[in-house]
């Protein structure tokens, strides 16, 4: 086996990337994909909770550094899909007990055991930042349709070229289709525009999320939620798959103008 | 004295100045730029000054002595023209048949440049360029992303970061790109920001019109 590390960045806080995280990495495993998720945001951990896993963590992913845990004890197997695990974050320690080059490491031991390493990381452009990149084959840059997140993510995607770790590919979380109409939101093509990388994916805004966050049951298990399908689209079109954009209301002339952006990207 | 470097070898070109003088000051140099001059064939512009056969010899000694050949003598005095030519000097420096090639040899009609760097990339959100000279892109300059010139700057893409042109004062400095909407725009000490709503994309080009920044379409 011979796993790729997708990270997941973002730049500014609280814009999607542990909904993301939870979310790609159950839908890979129900398209069949040995899966292990990372939550490297130390001291904020939430992945687990996310994922519904907090109740079942002993070790993290500061007891494997330290060596105080086997890596394969520290991976918590998920309830729902037995090719899931995740590699909780420390809760309380300091965020400098794991280095980059701790991460390839342990991203290399991984890549034989899983199909897919999905690496949620902090909000910045620190050291967190800097670790979830390192071992990184695939980033993906979660942002929202809005100006003070857009900046951060065109920052963070000038770093990550810096690091020739490029090009990332886009995800754009909570598009509100009516807002967007009403001219009061970013569009989609003001985002592209803008940012100029290859999209991966498009979530729209979906109470669900939220609701499904609560449970501990992503909202890719929902088959009824628009949020939930977009992540599976995330999903199969990490896997190769050509998946048509699921319209949200909007001009078909940017979406053709979109295919051909991505033509040959995803 | 004024030394450079010509077809012939070296050229040490005196300012009026008498022989003996001239001569001090040319073996001190000499002496100085040992490495410099060494096993040099050297021109010396004597100007004004009148040398006899007897006094360019001893020279030549002289400047043997460092292992520097006499080549030529170039003067003003008729009379050192002639004692140089007696000994097999050269009198005359070639001129660099400019006048006459100049149309054929393209690279003696190239223009004198200034300096300016290149930027073939996405400027991105954090990324500042400071240069003295000019800057060009090839490419967006995004907001949050900072270009400081103390020349023009001139974006093939769309221009929507920060710009300050003529950063030391030159008011002569322009901002052209193909969408000018920079967050904010500085020449020299002038201030300017894009007005809210702007219409259509168009290249426009900035430059200090009566004390202001004005913006005019580039084809006007
Ligand atoms: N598509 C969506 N629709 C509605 N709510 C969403 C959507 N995506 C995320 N949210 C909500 O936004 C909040 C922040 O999401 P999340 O925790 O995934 O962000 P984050 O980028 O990981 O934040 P941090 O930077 O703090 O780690 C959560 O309450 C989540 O439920
Ligand atoms: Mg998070």
């Amino acid at each position: 086996m011979n796993g790729k590390v997708v990270a997941i960045i973002s730049g500014k806080g609280g814009v999607g990337k542990t909904t993301t995280a939870a979310n790609l990495g159950i839908a890979l495993a129900t398209l069949g994909q040995k899966v292990v998720c990372i939550d490297t945001d130390i001291g904020l951990r939430n992945l687990d909770v996310v994922l519904g896993l907090e109740n079942r963590i002993v070790y993290d992913l500061v007891d494997v550094v330290e060596g105080r845990c086997r890596l394969t004890q520290a991976m918590v197997r998920d309830r729902r899909y037995e090719n899931l695990h995740l590699i909780p974050a420390a809760q309380t320690r300091d965020k400098s007990a794991v280095s980059a080059s701790d991460m390839v490491r342990l991203c290399e031991e991984l890549r034989s055991m899983a199909d897919w390493i999905v690496i949620d990381s902090p909000a910045g452009i620190e050291r967190g930042f800097r670790n979830a990149i390192a071992p990184a084959d695939q980033v993906l840059v979660i942002t929202n349709p809005e100006v003070s997140s857009l900046r951060d993510a065109d920052r963070i995607i000038g770093l990550v070229e810096a690091e020739e770790k490029g090009p990332a590919q886009l995800i754009i979380n909570r598009i509100n289709p009516e807002m967007v109409k009403r001219g009061d939101m970013l569009s989609i093509s003001d985002v592209i525009e803008l940012l100029a990388i290859p999209l991966i994916g498009i979530v729209p805004e979906d109470e669900t999320v939220l609701i499904s966050t609560n449970s501990g049951q992503p909202v890719v298990l929902n088959e009824k939620s628009k949020a939930g399908l977009a992540f599976l689209n995330i999903g199969k079109r990490l896997l190769g798959e050509e998946v048509p954009w699921v319209s949200l209301n909007v001009k078909a002339g940017l979406l053709s103008r979109l295919g051909q952006l991505f033509s040959g990207e995803t | 004295m004024e030394i450079k470097g010509i077809k012939e070898g070296i050229l040490v070109k005196f300012h009026d100045q008498e022989w003996q003088n001239a001569k001090k000051a040319l073996i001190q140099t000499l002496q100085d730029k040992q490495t410099f001059f060494d096993g040099a064939q050297l021109v010396l512009d004597v100007g004004h000054c009148v040398l006899g056969t007897h006094a360019i010899e001893v020279l030549q000694k002289k400047l043997n002595q460092h292992n520097i050949s006499l080549y030529g003598l170039v003067s003003k005095s008729m009379i050192t023209q002639e004692a140089a030519q007696k000994m097999g000097l050269i009198t005359k420096l070639e001129k660099s048949k400019k006048k006459t090639d100049q149309k054929l040899e393209p690279s003696d009609v190239v223009l004198a440049g200034e300096s300016a760097v290149l930027i073939r990339r996405t400027m991105r959100s954090g990324f500042t360029v400071k240069y003295k000279g000019h800057v060009a892109v090839i490419g967006d300059v995004n907001p949050g992303a900072e270009i400081i010139a103390s020349g023009s700057v001139i974006v093939w893409g769309r221009l929507r970061g920060t710009v300050h042109a003529g950063a030391d004062g030159d008011l002569t400095a322009i901002v052209c790109a193909l969408d000018l909407s920079p967050t904010q725009l500085r020449i020299a000490s002038k201030i300017a920001i894009t007005p809210e709503g702007q219409a259509e994309p168009k290249p426009e080009v900035a430059r200090i019109i009566d004390e202001q920044i004005v913006a005019e379409p580039w084809l006007n």
